[in-house]
Order: structure tokens, then C-alpha cells, then sequence
């Protein structure tokens, strides 16, 4: 008989090797997939770091994808601490960097160092508020956040596409619909010819990881995420403190968004996120919320993404073997997440307790 | 007549895309109602799309493509419930992982058929049909009785799926798990068990809606062919609330939206004080989504049993945890 219990004695290094372990187990069976499909699968690996770190441009590729994924995740776990499943992160990205172009394209002339500052301040604003819409229909009418922010992102989205093909339409391009291009005042410079951006992100990394290790807030975050009841016999607004998580957590996203338009991009497409609001929910996971470990997961997927675009040209390899490789990863890494929380111990001799040991999902 | 005649034919569509809906929406509830929130439609709708058109090419068979078709989005399902319900793992990372999965196998496995037309042999089957007299019922008749015995078959599945949550001790066993596993468990069901088939089957039932469109609806491959109508089903789930017969409704509802959000070029309306308001299929293709958050706080308001979701929605069930 095998007995399922809950384990106590979590190390932080039993599970990071755990997790490795999984990652490496998941590396094995794509390999043997890869074999299966007719391609070799060490060299399908070795490009993939090639194509992603090899030269400057592919850096500065993979870095371009590294920044939003961070800022993203780091978004997404400020709310998954409080239990607040804000999945819309790809709507708060959008919508910041839809707060961020309306300031580009109507104030473009002014100098950069003012106009810079603003559409960062409307990027978290417009981040903000469509997170706000989840809180506050979850804290007035209980209707849940996971599904309402789910609805937004696709919201936003045609918003996007509305403006593009509709009012916000360059009259300049020829007939395509695109938006306009911002004037230079109101791209974010480059730094070691990369954008300015990851600065920001850095910053952010550590006022996260400050918010939680030592502030009130952090911690009240934390202990409405542990248990809202236990939260509110302490004597804290639960809601109120829900509010400005979520605040926080729809901004940080929407200057993901402006970072995005501003910095590398310098217009605003309905493609501009290209669908890392979803990833970030699964890095922020993944990264069990740590701001820290959200750089290092949010890097390896960067050079996964950046590395899959360019197995197609070298090896004539579809870049969709990424998307299998990306998934299998995952589905490896969520199912040893069990091993890190739960042990399976042996029970020597039939019990009369045996009724109600765990028999039927082993 | 010419009038009827269009609307008869905006409703044929609208029944079709509906279809698609259709599926995925029932297979949606069914995985709902045992607690599992699966955000993996739109990958299964995939994976049954790519593989019932390759089936379908390569056998020449279109009924083995629509079998093959339910047996690749039931086991994108298998994937899921293994990491969900086994390991525990989080549903919502789980889903959105298996959306990408799906995706990345699909466009794989469908990178050589983007050329290639589906055999006869394979879409005869499937081709529109007139039911005798019934299809001669004017409007209605060509939206409802000339159409692909797959259109009918989605109609039936989803009264039997009505009768068997509703009327059977089986669908009374699901809906117990879904509100409280603990108590359903401790009155003896096999809850990993249930969990099981009704994921899968629900995976299967999501696969043959994205079968519909390679199948019957386009007949043909592109990549990422179901452009976001997975996360539509999951709005359907929620406008339907959790209910197959209304499932029928919202599908279809949302269908015809789609379909004339297909055509809408820009429209320009003059603004009262000077200015225009264009109004386009993206500003369209909103409303679903907006609709579903409205009915979202309607049934948080109105807080009637029949239309809650289920109470242990997208939450783990650990037995020694009671």
C-alpha cells in the first residue's frame, strides 16, 4: 500500500533540485520526440542557445523579449500572492501601452525628459484601472477574477485593433492600418544598445522583492494570500489591501506595455505583446512568486522564444518544435511541483485506516 | 422573399459557427462541472482540427478523421487531468500551458497539409443534407434542416449532456464533486475516476469543435485555424451557466455575432456636434466578451443555485486535507 501525505519538511534546495531534475527529464523526453519527428535532437538544442545568444543582435533579441516577460511576471505574482488569479496581464499590458501612445501621438513634440516621465505615469494608470475593474467587481459582487480578467485581455486586444484599423489609423501609411510612429522625442533611449527599459525592470525586481521581504504591505499581501480570515481577525481591510495589490500588480503590467511601445516597438500594434501576458502568468508560477527566481525562469523562456525563431532558418526545423519543447517542459515542471509539496510513503501492514487511504489516483 | 432568403442563409451560418462553439463549450462544462477550470480549449480545438484533417487526407475517411479528431483533443485532456488531478497541479497555468502545447503540435503537425485539399470521399459525410418537408419550413428551415449531420449531432449531444447532469445519478455524482469533493468523496464516489472521464471526454468533445472547421466549415488547414474561439467557449461556459441546453443558445448566439462581425467593413456614423464614429468588427467582436462579465456579475448578484458556478472551481482536492 502507498499512502499520499502532505510533506512539512520543504527545503528551498530539495525543490530547486527537484525542479532542475524535472526540467532535465522533460529535456530527455523532447529529445526523444525530436528523434521521433526526424530531426536530431542535440543540435535542435544547440541552436536554440545559438540562435539566442550568439551574436549581438540575438541578444539583443532575447533581451527584448526578456524585459516585458519580467516586468510581467513580476505583475502577475503580486496579485497570485494574495490568491487573486489576475490572468490579465496581457489586457494590463495593452492598456498601459495604449495610455503610453496616446500621450506619444498628441504630445509628441514636447521634450523628452517631460514627455517620457507622463506616458510612463499613464501606462501604470491604464494598467491600473483595467485591473481595478476585476478587483472591484470581485470585492462588490464576488464575481471571480480569474474569468473577469480573462475577458479583458480579449477586450483589450480590440481595443487595439479598433484603434488601428479605426479612429487611430496613420493616414500616412498607404492604406495599411498602422498607427502612427512615435516622433523620437518619445522613445526610450538605448542604453549599451539595448533599451533603456531594462533599467526600469531592475529597478522594479528590487522594490518587488524589498515590498515583500520588508514592507507592511508586502506582508499583509502575504497573509490575506495564506488565509483572508486569519487576515481579517488581525484587523486588516482585507479589501482595501486587495485594491492596491491589484493597483500595483495592473500598473507594473501596463508599463510592461509602455516599455514595449516606447522602447522597441516605437508605435503601438494589436500584436505588440505577442502573447507574453499569457506566458508571464506561467513564469510567475513557475517561479513560485520570487521576484529573484522570476528573472532567471522569465531569462530561460526568452532564450527558448528567441531560440525557436531562428531553428527554422538554420535548420529548416518548423519553430513550432518550440512550442512542443516550451509545453513539455511545463507539463514536466507542474507535475514535479507534487513531489516538491507531497510525499508518497510506504504503509507497512493493512490497516483499518486503510479504507481511507489514497487508493484510487496513484 | 429576396429578405427571407438572406436572413435564411445569415442563419445557416450563424448555425455553423455556432457548431464550433457548440462543441467546445459542452466539452468546457463537462470538465467544469467536476471542479476543473481547463483554459486548454483552444489548444484541444487544435489538436483535434490538425489531426481530424490528417486523418481525413491520408485515410480518405471522414469518419475516421472525426474519431481521430476526439481521440487528439481527449488526450490533450489526458495531459491536463494527469497534471491536474493527479499531481495537483495549478489548473490555470496547466490550461494556458496546454493552450500553448496545442498550438505548437497543431502547427507541426499541420505544416504539410497547408497545401493540400481534403478528398472527397473524406467530406461526403459531413455534406449539408435537406431533412424531407422540414427544410422546406421558410428561415428556419435551411438554418436548422440543410445542414451537416454534424451540426445535428452537436444539437443532440448537448440534450443528452442536459439529461445526463440533470436526470441520471451519474450527473448527480458529477455536480456533488464539483461543489464539495469532500463530502462526495466521503459518501464513496471515485472521484479521481470521474475526474478522469469527464475531462477526457470533454477534451474530445472540444477537439471535434475544432474538427468542425476542417472538416465541414473551411474544409481546409491554416495554421492556428481557430483563431481564439476556444477562449469564446470559455465565455460560453460562463453565459450558459454551466447549462447544456442554454449552451445551445449562447452558441448560436454568439455564432451569429461572429458572423456578422465577418462581414462589418468600417461604418461610419456621424456624431451629433460634428465628428464621426466608426464602427468596424473589432468593436463587434468586443461584445461577447463584455457580455460575459455583465452576465458574470448577474449570477453573482442573483445568487440562484442552478446558475453559480461550481463551488470547488479550479481548486485542488487533496483527500487529507478535509
Amino acid at each position: 500500500m502507498f499512502r499520499i501525505v502532505k510533506r512539512q519538511d520543504m527545503s528551498s534546495r530539495y525543490s530547486t533540485l527537484l525542479r532542475i531534475g524535472s526540467i532535465f527529464a522533460a529535456l530527455i523526453f523532447t529529445a526523444l520526440i525530436i528523434i521521433l519527428l526526424g530531426y536530431n535532437p542535440l543540435q535542435v538544442y544547440a541552436k536554440i542557445v545559438e540562435g539566442s545568444l550568439f551574436s549581438k543582435f540575438r541578444i539583443t533579441q532575447t533581451i527584448h523579449k526578456m524585459i516585458p516577460l519580467i516586468t510581467l511576471s513580476l505583475g502577475c505574482a503580486v496579485a497570485f500572492k494574495m490568491k487573486f488569479w489576475n490572468i490579465g496581464a496581457e489586457g494590463q499590458f495593452y492598456l498601459g501601452a495604449l495610455g503610453a501612445t496616446y500621450i506619444a501621438l498628441n504630445y509628441g513634440s514636447l521634450p523628452p525628459y517631460i514627455l517620457l516621465p507622463i506616458m510612463f505615469v499613464a501606462g501604470f494608470i491604464c494598467g491600473a484601472l483595467w485591473a481595478l475593474i476585476a478587483a472591484l467587481l470581485r470585492t462588490a459582487f464576488g464575481a471571480s477574477e480569474t474569468l473577469v480578467t480573462l475577458m479583458l485581455n480579449y477586450i483589450a486586444t480590440n481595443i487595439i485593433m479598433y484603434l488601428q484599423y479605426g479612429p487611430w489609423k496613420d493616414p500616412e501609411a498607404r492604406g495599411f492600418a498602422k498607427i502612427a510612429r512615435f516622433s523620437p522625442n518619445a522613445w526610450l533611449p538605448t542604453i549599451f544598445g539595448v533599451q533603456s527599459g531594462w533599467i526600469i525592470t531592475l529597478i522594479l525586481v528590487v522594490l518587488i522583492y524589498f515590498m515583500f521581504a520588508k514592507t507592511r504591505l508586502g506582508y499583509q499581501i502575504q497573509v490575506i494570500g495564506e488565509n483572508t480570515q486569519t487576515a481579517s481577525y488581525a484587523g486588516m481591510n482585507v479589501n482595501k489591501i486587495l485594491i492596491i495589490a491589484v493597483i500595483l500588480s495592473g500598473g507594473i503590467c501596463g508599463i510592461a506595455g509602455m516599455m514595449q511601445a516606447s522602447g522597441v516597438e516605437h508605435s503601438l500594434t494589436y500584436e505588440l505583446s505577442a502573447g507574453l501576458g499569457f506566458t508571464a502568468v506561467i513564469t510567475a508560477w513557475l517561479a513560485r512568486l520570487d521576484p529573484l527566481n522570476i528573472v532567471i525562469v522569465s531569462t530561460l523562456f526568452s532564450v527558448l522564444l528567441q531560440g525557436g525563431t531562428y531553428i527554422q532558418t538554420a535548420l529548416q526545423v518548423p519553430s513550432s518544435i518550440a512550442g512542443i519543447i516550451q509545453g513539455v517542459i511545463l507539463f514536466f515542471v507542474l507535475a514535479s511541483d507534487f513531489f516538491v509539496n507531497y510525499k508518497i510513503i510506504r504503509v507497512k501492514k493493512e490497516t483499518p485506516d486503510a479504507a481511507v487511504s489514497f487508493d484510487e489516483g496513484k | 422573399m429576396d429578405i427571407l432568403n438572406s436572413i435564411g442563409l445569415f442563419l445557416q451560418s450563424t448555425v455553423q459557427m455556432g457548431t464550433i462553439l457548440l462543441f467546445a463549450t459542452l466539452g468546457g462544462i463537462l470538465c467544469e462541472r467536476v471542479g476543473h477550470l481547463n483554459l486548454g480549449i483552444e489548444g484541444m480545438m487544435l489538436m483535434g482540427a490538425v489531426i481530424g484533417f490528417f486523418t481525413g487526407y491520408h485515410t480518405g475517411s471522414g469518419w475516421a478523421a472525426f474519431i481521430a479528431a476526439a481521440i487528439a483533443g481527449g488526450f490533450g485532456a489526458l495531459i491536463y487531468a494527469v497534471i491536474t488531478v493527479t499531481f495537483l497541479g495549478n489548473q490555470i497555468v496547466t490550461g494556458l500551458v496546454l493552450s500553448i502545447f496545442g498550438t505548437g503540435f497543431s502547427s507541426f503537425v499541420g505544416l504539410p497539409l497547408s497545401t493540400v485539399t481534403m478528398p472527397q470521399s473524406a467530406m461526403a459525410p459531413f455534406r449539408a443534407f435537406k431533412v424531407p418537408l422540414l427544410s422546406k419550413i421558410p428561415v428556419l428551415g435551411p438554418a436548422l434542416f440543410e445542414q451537416s449531420i454534424y451540426v445535428h449531432i452537436g444539437l443532440i449531444l448537448a440534450i443528452f449532456m442536459y439529461i445526463y447532469i440533470n436526470k441520471t445519478r451519474f450527473g448527480l455524482n458529477l455536480r456533488a464533486i464539483g461543489e464539495n469533493p469532500a463530502s462526495a468523496d466521503a459518501s464513496g464516489i471515485n472521484i479521481n475516476l470521474y475526474k478522469y472521464i469527464h475531462i477526457i471526454v470533454g477534451g474530445m468533445l472540444c477537439g471535434l469543435g475544432g474538427a468542425y472547421l476542417t472538416l465541414v466549415y473551411v474544409p481546409l488547414w491554416q495554421d492556428g485555424i481557430t483563431s481564439g474561439m476556444g477562449w469564446i467557449a470559455v465565455t460560453l461556459i460562463i453565459f450558459s451557466s454551466w447549462n447544456p441546453i442554454k449552451a445551445i443558445f449562447s452558441a448560436y448566439l454568439f455564432g451569429a455575432l461572429r458572423s456578422i462581425g465577418f462581414k462589418l467593413q468600417n461604418i461610419q456614423i456621424p456624431k451629433i456636434g460634428g465628428g464621426t464614429f466608426i464602427l468596424n468588427s473589432q468593436l463587434l467582436n468586443m461584445l461577447p466578451y463584455i457580455m460575459t462579465i455583465v452576465v458574470l456579475v448577474i449570477i453573482a448578484l442573483r445568487k440562484k443555485r442552478e446558475e453559480q458556478p461550481p463551488a470547488w472551481l479550479s481548486l485542488p482536492y487533496f483527500r487529507e486535507d478535509r
